[in-house]
């Protein structure tokens, strides 16, 4: 059976010439070395009709042999506040927070901790599964003593959770109360003890939100366990017992004055949403940390619905939605480093990893030197796509999964490793493990679908049709990143002289949009090869490489739906979903957009009346007027399929395009998208709804400039059918070949 | 929740038809039998797990628990996708009709 057993990851997904990038490694046991090869990907498709897996190795560089270890991943988000001195000789305590339990009843979890498990001291809120809400404080004799409601909490609603320790009375309280009003409620509760006098509280420990910990990491960073799935807001300590009136002023607003001095932390999670920070506003900033990423911009108690924006409101968005199963950055120690030598030539390439039969590939792009073009042409490697597919989960969790295919679900190796390894977290189309969509993304661990030879041809591994092409026909090409194109906007841009696409860049942040956007509009020339492009806005954060945020908004074919109010990114603040809804229309970029998609059969083109309209003559150079583009192919058989973009003037194509070919006789498996289907019924299917079709779409932009877009997924696979002598590639090199001459196009002025 | 289009047992022209071209596309009244066929439950619904790339398969079934392995059939070995569709067309067929499909 085959079993994958080496995985890795790199810091970086772009690097220039003389830069170094680092490759993290672990292997499991019975790999005790593999050998790692720096090669150039030139093809990647295996299927036995494929033009099968090739590379080129980069000589020297960063070859060798390496030993096999095995290296953990910490998940799970939470929060970390530092040890302070306000916590130390603690002998009462009063402890408030809001909670939000998304999975109440799968197992404990720990909501606050600042505890030695070992010493006996410290304290801790638990959700319990049969006893509610937990308080444990620590017996001083290596244990901790509990008091619980004795109340199970209820999934997805509010409560208000209440501790005082009081060293005076030796009185140990704890409540919780639903903030919801149900008739018969029963889920409410307060339970007293007296032990308080023999509790011991302080220790060294740092205050944990929504997780425990008995063991540090090698940075010395507690690792989480028991995390807590749901969310939490406003968590106050303080060192004296509150009566409940005192407590209730620290709720919302301001701190009152005369609570001031009892206080150790006041944790506000309204504040710096767009950061990790979490901001302690009482008298001692003691401030922490959120680890992993939980979810922030999320709804909070207080949320009414006037409201949808956090920034305009963010005491309704106090609250952080943690995650037992989120994952920001695995740290790895770093097993082998490249410098990439002086005059490597720009491409995808990867650190190619083997041991006896074992494999695997971490791919990384090499662009050309900065400030440099080596070639007239640039190839976008759409990395936000590849991380927002990063370890989809769909084959092994997708209640329609089968639906889609209308064929048996296929669990490749990489997808086994990855279901029995739930901490190398998510992609965006998956859900957490409560159920919560899947919000933010990181390329800092390993990334199973992200390689040359995936048995799913999708993302990069069917981008590698269009990198064989490129290759097999010996077309000169730099490669650059999105996160490239992020950070430097058209600058990068307009050393070129035409611009491609690979086969699905969905996911664009609003600098991409505004670099393809305005390379467009100042004469560059783009070609855009992919279905389904410019879909969703996604946002980054400087100070957090690697990770990327979007949000299934309002509208939009979405795995999952984004709750009401939490439409806005909190690491921009911008409103996320569809550019279509955020004024940036696919159709107005590259004058066709996503308009159906099926996962069974391609289909092929046929020229419309635009396609022998003068200006497109070129396009269709040694194409026959009848000629039938594209019946065949490696995904589906067909250039025209998986996800299909149509020319739409009401969604913003541009009034002189041309619609130059239109793909027909779907299957029923197509479905015409449901942002277009205001009111349902029943046609939607590609045999009864004329609007499933990808329509092949030229115009021309201001400043001599143009786009060609084939609104296909499909159209890359087709590239190699009859050792590339075929009509889709002969169109596609007739356009890049026009494309790349200086003469600009007549923009009519 | 499964759909709950009803699978009549004694329609086995229409298990003859997906059985002679088990990929479709179906004529509708088959597609909807493939449908409700497919439309299980994720915990054992059966998957093929890759054995050697595009050529072996091993019918499997999901365990529908991040963490817990795939349970692998290992006397269902397939060397064709087709004879895979098949056989599992003739479990579920079976387990929503309660009667074997008596065809090879």
């Amino acid at each position: 059976m085959m079993e994958k057993m080496i995985v890795g990851y790199a810091d970086e997904l772009s690097v220039a010439p003389g830069e170094r990038i680092r490759f993290m490694v672990s292997c499991e046991p019975g790999v005790p070395s593999y050998r790692a090869e720096i090669v150039r990907l030139l093809s990647g498709d295996t299927q036995p009709d494929g033009p099968g897996y090739r590379d080129e190795a980069l000589p020297g560089a960063a070859s060798g042999e390496y030993p096999g270890r095995h290296q953990p991943v910490h998940a799970g988000a939470f929060g970390i506040v530092p040890h302070h001195g306000v916590f130390e000789d603690l002998s009462s305590l009063s402890l408030q927070v809001t909670v939000y339990p998304t999975l109440p009843e799968a197992r404990r979890a720990c909501v606050l901790s600042k505890t030695d498990p070992a010493g006996g001291a410290g304290f801790a809120l638990w959700c319990d599964p049969q006893e509610g809400m937990v308080l444990a404080l620590g017996d001083g004799a290596g244990g901790m003593r509990e008091l619980a409601t004795g109340r199970p909490l209820i999934a997805k609603e509010w409560y208000l959770v209440q501790a005082t320790c009081d060293a005076g009375s030796g009185e140990v309280r704890i409540s919780q109360r639903l903030l919801e009003s149900y008739a018969r409620d029963r889920s409410s509760g307060t339970a007293r003890a007296g032990f308080a006098d023999r509790a011991s509280l302080s220790c060294g420990a740092p205050l944990l939100v929504a997780a425990h910990s008995r063991e540090r990491d090698r940075r010395g960073r507690p690792i989480p366990e028991l995390v807590f799935n749901g969310r939490i807001e406003r968590p106050v300590v303080a060192s004296r017992r509150l009566d409940e009136a005192e407590l209730e002023t620290l709720r919302y607003g301001p701190l009152p004055a005369a609570l001031r001095p009892a206080l150790c932390v006041a944790l506000d999670f309204s504040r710096e949403i767009d950061s990790d920070d979490i901001v302690d506003i009482s008298p001692n900033r003691v401030h922490g940390e959120l680890v992993n990423l939980p979810i922030r911009a999320v709804r909070g108690s207080s949320w009414t619905g006037e409201e949808m924006n956090f920034r305009h409101a963010p005491e309704h968005y106090a609250a952080v939605h943690f995650l037992e199963d989120a994952l920001y950055d695995c740290e790895w120690e770093s097993d082998f480093e490249l410098e990439v030598p002086e005059g490597t030539r720009s491409g995808f390439y990867a650190a190619k990893l083997t041991s006896g039969d074992q494999e695997d590939h971490i791919p990384f792009f090499v662009r050309p030197p900065r400030g440099r073009a080596t070639a007239p042409l640039v190839v976008i490697a759409p990395t936000a796509s590849y991380m927002a597919y990063a370890n989809w989960r769909s084959s092994m969790e997708n209640e329609h999964g089968e639906l889609d295919y209308n064929h048996l679900a296929e669990i490749f190796p990489e997808d086994r490793y990855l279901n029995l390894r739930p901490e190398l977290g998510n992609s965006m189309y998956d859900h957490h493990a409560d159920g919560t969509g899947v919000c933010y993304s990181s390329r800092l661990r390993p990334i199973l679908n992200f390689r040359p030879k995936h048995g799913s041809l999708w993302q990069l591994s069917a981008d590698m049709h269009l990198v064989d092409w490129l290759d097999s026909n010996a077309i000169a090409y730099d490669v650059l990143t999105d996160e490239d194109m992020h950070a430097e906007g058209v600058e990068c841009l307009r050393r070129y002289r035409c611009v491609m696409t690979c086969t699905h860049p969905e996911y664009y942040s609003t600098p991409m949009w505004n670099a393809l956007y305005a390379y467009t509009q100042g004469g560059g020339r783009l070609m855009y090869l992919g279905g389904n492009g410019f879909y969703w806005r996604v946002a980054f954060r400087d100070d957090k490489p690697g990770a990327m945020e979007m949000r299934r908004a309002e509208d939009g074919s979405r795995s999952w739906i984004a709750e009401p109010g939490e439409y806005y990114m909190a690491f921009t603040g911008e409103l996320g979903g569809m550019w279509w809804r955020c004024g940036g229309a696919p159709q107005y970029l590259v004058g066709n957009g996503f308009v159906a998609q099926g996962f069974d059969f391609s289909s092929y083109y046929r020229r419309n009346p635009d396609s022998f309209d003068p200006r497109a003559a070129f396009i269709f150079e040694g194409v026959g007027s009848d000629e039938i583009i594209g019946d065949f192919g490696l995904i589906g058989g067909g250039a025209a399929g998986i996800e299909l973009d149509s020319y739409n003037r009401g969604y913003g194509t541009p009034p002189h395009a041309l619609n130059l070919a239109s793909s027909e006789k779907h299957t029923d498996s197509y479905l015409h998208v449901n942002e277009d289907v205001g009111h349902m019924y029943l046609p939607i299917g590609g045999q009864d709804d004329p609007a499933v079709r990808a329509d092949m779409v030229f115009f021309e932009t201001p400043n001599g400039g143009a786009v060609f877009s084939t609104g296909s997924i499909g159209w890359c696979s087709a590239l190699f059918h009859r050792g590339y002598d075929n009509n889709v590639s002969r169109i596609t090199r007739n356009v890049l070949d026009r494309f790349l001459d200086a003469a600009p196009f007549d923009d009519g002025d | 929740m499964p759909s709950h289009y009803p699978v009549d047992a004694s329609r086995t022209d229409l298990a003859r038809a997906f059985r002679a071209n088990p990929f479709g596309p179906h004529r509708p009244e088959l597609q909807r039998i493939v449908t409700r066929l497919r439309w299980c439950e994720v915990a054992g619904r059966h998957v093929l797990v890759t054995r050697v790339p595009h050529r072996e398969w091993v019918l499997g079934r999901l365990s529908g628990r991040r963490g817990v392995d795939i349970e692998l059939l290992e006397d269902q070995v397939f060397t064709s996708r087709a004879e895979a569709e098949w056989a599992v067309f003739k479990l579920r067929w079976q387990a929503v009709t309660g009667e074997t499909l008596d065809i090879d």
